[in-house]
């Protein structure tokens, strides 16, 4: 069928992806003896890697303007981390003012730096190293080289989960415990994580369904239906058994709502709305784009501001996690957002990447991160690896850009 | 026939949606100027193109023999190393090294990788006398004017032991003193040192002035070699290019001219980099509505630049004047105000500034009027594809579907998204800038078609060429201008290409 080899070449870049980090988590659940994939680490491992998600989402748009990067959120993360314990411990005031103060600090970052790049004209990665510096430099001051506890609010971002409704009641009806030879099966599931993964695909499979009806009555071109009940039925059943793993845990974790969430705005930002249309423009060529009328010093002093915002987030994120503030917290967290960009098949040139590539990208990372930790790699040879597969990702996305030349 | 130094057989060169080279034989014989003529996308550049090996051997069929021995060049190194040396119309020098530096760029006097600049300096020297270069080979190649650069080309060319030098278009860029100077240069060269050369140029005159045979290309066909020595006329040359009459190069329409739509008045315009000069001189103009107004004009006549400042203050500084739409005064501080006004500009620069080259036809075509397919910012892709498919039938762009990136689109259908793009930004002051430019003839045709219809449907038509026979061929009334002024303005019905120039080489004297 000419219309499904259509769809397939549009969206071969997504697919590529996917296939990279099934790959990466068969290997790593082979090699861990199945320990990758068990219930407990599968929560961990997103509440440990939901920072580089965060800050994947906002370096993706930063690249998107044109392969630009911001050196500087590691250590805005830690400048955020640090006026949490200023706001919290010294001043005592309440967790969520606190929580409030500390993002509108990291937008406060992020404005401070998009003024410099978009209307003083500093190139990025000048305004971002200086900003590396300025940030970290803060936190050390605000900390006095000490770490600060947290707590309340933090906490429950950090580790808490929603609440379950019917605890005892679900069982294993799958008897995955059993599958997995789990140390300690649980008895019940949680029904909130249930009810909540089942929602939400079921919202999408309606979604789905209704959207192509209605595309077809106003007379619009629609994906085959094979293909749309393909990836209607993949989304289904993989949500479902993600819910069900983290169910056969303690439930759904309230870091994964905020996650979920914010893939959902971004990617809607990024792919549906005008301004989104306009950072992919002026990635794609600056010239044409302000040509036709985008204002692209207003882009990148947005997208720089929102990389602050999300730096934010992010420290929010990390600070609760670890229940503290730490005077070298996210160090290189922004290489690995950087490479998670790039392994989700952003151009380095700007233009084109996701941010479904993004946060593929921070999951391969993850995936990698939590799994060479399981099977008892030093940090050093982590490293190694790391910089060698987004050396590859890019080496191979450059590979087949120029076989997709030829043709 | 063992007196060809190059002999270029049946070649035949295809891009994605297009056929550049069909087909072309190309001979030049040891030691004359041979001259390779066409119009604009007839194939002269990609010849020389796979001839210099930018198109490697395998990305087009048939033979190349240069010195009896057939040559399959990789890369421009190896073609150069056979002694083929191309300058380009883009002239390749680093503006900030010296002279001496740029003419051994690529090809440095050294030994074990250590310069010798005390030999650089000296070969230097000596290959500037050879073209004639009053310079100091110290001066950086930025401090010299572009007839000169083209003279460092010439003797970088010279240091590489060349014996066949291509010349693209060399002239293009100079006043008629360099041109003449240079001209006399390559007829020395090939007089004294039996320097073989190709020359492609759109200056005829200056063709049958120096070359001793001319090849002729059209369409990407070779149409025949036509022996100078006894001076071809030039009519004979232009029929070959053009291989129709004159008169048939542009549509028939018929006018429907109504009120004036736009005006600009006093407009002045300082160059960006150094605000104290003047770009725009007090220019004024009134454009009325269905009516195709032309600015004719010599290169860096300020045309694209008064463009430019007028659509939302898109070039210049310390901009001052007034325009007015419709009867009312304009404001316009940047370039989504002009375009939300009304206005629209096709740049002149469609391959840097009119495409996203990596984003596909219809993301292109909806780039400048995003708000008509969206509500509350919210983009209606579905929307998106109709009019992408709508307009790519309008303007019959020739392509899979819309879903096809624009840079792997031919040069005449990247111009028609372009078009189609500022179409559907529904402007009522259109400002085309060398619309046709590097467009084959037939799509020409088809521009033509698609303004004078803009034109019909009432809106007010700008368009700046360099051809002036487009110019002739298409407007109604035409503003001159030189040296950023208005020094003429006629009735297309009554100018003719002599009174334009005359005109303008008046108030150059003035």
């Amino acid at each position: 069928m000419n219309g499904i080899k259509e769809f397939m070449d549009r969206n071969m870049r997504q697919y590529g992806m996917i296939i990279a980090l099934i790959v990466i988590i068969v290997f790593f659940g082979v090699v861990t003896g199945g320990k990758l994939i068990w219930p407990r680490n599968i929560g961990m491992l997103v509440r440990q890697n939901a920072y580089v998600l965060i800050l994947a989402i906002g370096m993706m748009l930063c690249i998107l303007t044109g392969g630009n990067i911001d050196l500087s959120v590691g250590s805005l993360v830690a400048l955020v981390s640090a006026m949490s314990g200023l706001m919290t411990t010294i001043l005592g005031l309440p967790s969520w003012l606190a929580i409030i103060i500390s993002v509108m600090t990291g937008l406060l970052a992020g404005m401070w730096q998009g003024f410099w790049i978009a209307f003083v004209k500093v190139p990025p990665f000048i305004t971002t190293l200086a900003g590396m510096l300025v940030f970290r430099g803060l936190n050390n001051m605000i900390l006095d080289g000490k770490t600060l506890p947290l707590s309340g609010l933090y906490i429950t971002i950090g580790t808490g989960s929603v609440p379950d409704i019917a605890p005892n009641t679900v069982p294993d009806f799958l008897g995955i415990g059993d599958l997995l030879q789990l140390q300690n099966k649980p008895e019940f599931l949680n029904a909130t994580m249930l009810v909540a993964g089942l929602l939400l695909s079921a919202v999408y499979v309606l979604y789905a369904i209704f959207n192509r009806k209605s595309k077809q009555l106003r007379g619009y071109e629609v994906p085959p239906l094979r293909v749309v009940v393909g990836k209607t039925a993949a989304f289904f059943i993989v949500i479902n058994l993600f819910s069900y793993w983290l169910a056969m845990d303690d439930g759904l974790p309230i870091m994964l709502i905020l996650l979920a969430a914010l893939y959902a705005i971004y990617t809607f930002i990024a792919t549906k709305t005008i301004p989104g249309r306009h950072l992919y423009a002026m990635g794609g060529n600056i010239k044409a784009a302000e040509l036709s009328g985008v204002n692209t010093r207003k882009m990148m002093f947005f997208v720089y501001a929102n990389m602050g915002f999300l730096a934010g987030i992010a420290a929010v994120v990390t600070a609760g996690r670890s229940m503290s503030s730490s005077p070298n917290v996210g160090v290189n967290f922004e290489l690995d957002a950087i490479g998670a960009c790039f392994i989700g098949s952003a151009s380095a040139y700007g233009g084109i990447g996701t941010i479904w590539g993004a946060v593929v990208g921070a999951f391969i990372m993850g995936v990698m991160n939590n799994g060479m930790s399981m099977i008892g790699f030093d940090v050093f040879l982590q490293s190694v690896a790391k910089g060698l597969v987004v050396l590859l990702a890019v080496a191979f996305d450059m590979y087949s850009k120029s076989k997709s030349r030829l043709s | 026939m063992a007196e060809y130094l190059l002999e270029m057989e049946k070649i035949t060169k295809e891009f994605p949606g297009v056929i550049a080279l069909s087909d072309v034989t190309f001979r030049v014989k040891e030691g004359e100027i041979h001259a390779l003529v066409g119009e604009n996308g007839a194939g002269k550049s990609t010849l020389m193109n796979v001839l210099s090996g930018v198109l490697p051997y395998g990305s087009y069929t048939g033979q190349i023999i240069f010195k009896g021995a057939e040559c399959r060049f990789r890369n421009i190194r190896d073609s150069e190393a056979a002694g083929i040396a191309i300058i380009h119309q883009e002239l390749a020098l680093s503006p900030y090294m010296t002279i001496a530096e740029n003419i051994f760029l690529g090809n440095e006097r050294a030994s074990n990788g250590v310069i010798n600049w005390d030999e650089t300096n000296r070969e230097a020297v000596k290959l500037m006398k050879k073209v004639g270069l009053n310079e100091k080979h110290t001066t950086q190649t930025r401090n010299i004017g572009v007839g000169k650069q083209q003279l460092v080309e010439i003797a970088k060319a010279l240091s590489k032991n060349c014996e066949l030098l291509i010349l693209d278009e060399p002239t293009a860029a100079l006043n008629d003193e360099d041109s003449g100077h240079l001209l006399n240069l390559l007829q020395t060269l090939n007089k004294e040192h039996g320097m073989t050369c190709i020359l492609i140029s759109h200056k005829i005159h200056e063709v049958i002035r120096i070359a001793h045979s001319i090849t002729i290309l059209r369409d990407g066909k070779t149409i025949g070699t036509l022996d100078n020595t006894e001076r071809v006329s030039e009519g004979r040359i232009i029929k070959d290019m053009v291989g129709r009459e004159l008169t048939d190069r542009f549509p028939k329409h018929i006018p429907k001219i109504d009120g004036i739509g736009f005006e600009i008045k006093n407009w002045v315009v300082h160059d960006p980099l150094d605000e104290e000069r003047v770009v725009i001189e007090d220019v004024s103009m009134y454009f009325r509505k269905g009516e195709i107004v032309g600015l004719a004009g010599l290169m860096g006549a300020g045309r694209t630049e008064l463009a430019m400042s007028v659509f939302g203050r898109a070039y210049g500084k310390r901009i001052s004047g007034t325009l007015i739409k419709d009867g009312k005064e304009l404001t316009l501080r940047n370039i989504g105000q002009a375009i939300a006004s009304g206005i629209a500009y096709v740049t002149e620069d469609r391959k840097t500034a009119g495409l996203v080259h990596i984003h596909d036809i219809k993301r292109n075509i909806t780039l400048a009027n995003l708000k008509a397919i969206a509500r509350h910012y919210i983009i209606n892709e579905d929307e998106e594809i109709v009019v992408g498919k709508d307009y790519k039938e309008r303007l019959d762009i020739k392509a899979v579907s819309v879903f096809q990136r624009a840079g792997n689109l031919s040069g005449g259908n990247q111009q028609k998204v372009v078009l189609s793009k500022w179409i559907f930004a529904n402007p009522d002051v259109l400002i085309l800038d060398e619309p046709t430019r590097g467009i084959d003839v037939g799509a020409k045709y088809e521009i033509y078609k698609i303004i004078l219809q803009l034109a019909s449907a009432g809106k007010c038509i700008i368009l700046i060429s360099s051809e002036l026979p487009e110019i002739l061929g298409l407007t109604d009334r035409l503003y001159i201008m030189n040296e950023g002024r208005v020094v003429g303005e006629m009735i297309t019905a009554e100018a003719t290409q002599e009174s334009i120039m005359t005109t303008i080489i008046r108030s150059s004297a003035g």
